[in-house]
């Protein structure tokens, strides 16, 4: 057995998970496994929004103790995040409810990646709209405390890059230009936030094309649909388990 | 932002397999220094080994890095390979699932044979 000496981020990582859980009442994301940017479809970017929250002695720990400890109260309104117990810690769960065009709600989740003191990552499941991480940092740098939300990314299947080439990038940008000024207005400061979008890989990945299956989008637009139905059902079901 | 430069040294131990050793802190921070190396050990290689028995401390944006790394070398038809990762390390590996796109071995001979 290896004795090796403990690492400095043994303890930021999750733990190997072949399937993430989520508690009841969530879909698309218990049995589902945790993508990386590789297992998408579409062309792979790294986005990064990044703004300065204070000057140099406001701690970048204390922007990312406070980032994680309110990070759903940071988003644009109609998008829910279902803290996991823990808080956002290395191997916790959370599930997503996000507002899409239309009306649509669509339900998916994320795993806590990597989190320390100074960063913390969320990885995305299959059906999500894109596969990849979101790394949430902070900073100091020319004299001031800057925070930022770096995206690396493909869109998980065919029907969801050509969304996202039809407004959900810049849906995407919205969402995490909101979140960054909305953390800024938290330490007193109004954000100009920079955005800088970078084409890793202009290549499509057509061997991923059947990702589609997993499409979170389309079964919470199914789910959505059939709600009704489920409803009617219940007490029947009920009445035959009686 | 403070800059952790890391020292990564490039070497040729066959035709057309290079060898990027990882020591220190692969973090943000390691963005120009992994570049760099990568510049370095593209010209001519048809694989490129990471060796990371001298890796002291990885996060996700180190991991990233990686991600980048592994595209530009896919773009030019190189393949990578890595060895001398520690439990900690594969197992990041395999949750973030580079392990299936990177050829994880044991030792730098095996790394070798294998690109070879």
């Amino acid at each position: 057995m290896s004795t090796q000496p403990e690492k400095r981020d043994d303890h930021a990582w999750a733990q190997p998970v072949d399937r993430l859980t989520v508690g009841d009442g969530h879909i698309n994301v218990t049995g589902r496994r945790p993508t990386a940017p590789m297992n998408g479809f579409g062309r792979m970017w790294q986005k990064t929004y990044r703004a300065a929250v204070g000057g140099s002695d406001l701690a970048p720990q204390a922007v990312i103790a406070a980032w994680k400890e309110h990070f759903s109260e940071f988003w644009p309104v109609g998008n829910r995040f279902f803290a996991p117990l823990a808080g956002i810690a290395p191997g916790e769960v959370a599930a997503l409810d996000l507002s899409m065009p239309g009306g649509l709600k669509l339900s998916t989740g994320v795993l806590v990646l990597f989190a320390d003191e100074e960063s913390f990552t969320l990885m995305t499941p299959e059906g999500h709209m894109f596969a990849g991480w979101i790394t949430f940092s902070a900073f100091v740098e020319d004299g001031g405390t800057f925070a930022q939300a770096q995206v690396l990314m493909r869109a998980g299947d065919p029907l969801y890059e050509l969304g996202m080439s039809l407004g959900g990038h810049r849906q995407e940008d919205a969402h995490w230009v909101h979140t960054l000024s909305s953390l800024a207005a938290h330490f007193g400061v109004e954000a100009q936030v920079e955005v800088q979008t970078l084409c890793v890989d202009r290549k499509r990945q057509w061997s991923r094309a059947a990702n589609v299956r997993h499409n979170a989008g389309i079964r919470s637009g199914v789910h959505m649909v059939s709600a009704p139905f489920r409803m009617l059902a219940r007490p029947l079901r009920g009445g035959a388990r009686a | 932002m403070s800059e952790t430069v890391t020292p990564l040294r490039v070497r040729a131990p066959a035709a057309g397999v290079t060898v990027i050793e990882i020591s220190g802190e692969v973090t943000r921070d390691s963005d120009v220094a992994l570049k760099d190396a990568y510049e370095r050990a593209s010209p001519g290689a048809r694989s490129i080994i990471l060796a990371f028995d001298s890796l002291d401390y990885m996060n996700s944006s180190g991991i990233g890095l990686l991600v980048t790394l592994l595209v530009r070398a896919q773009r030019s038809r190189q393949r990578i390979l890595a060895y001398g990762l520690s439990d900690h390390y594969r197992q990041i590996f395999e949750l973030t699932r580079l392990d299936e796109v990177i050829a994880i071995h044991d030792s730098e001979h095996a790394a070798i044979a294998a690109a070879s």
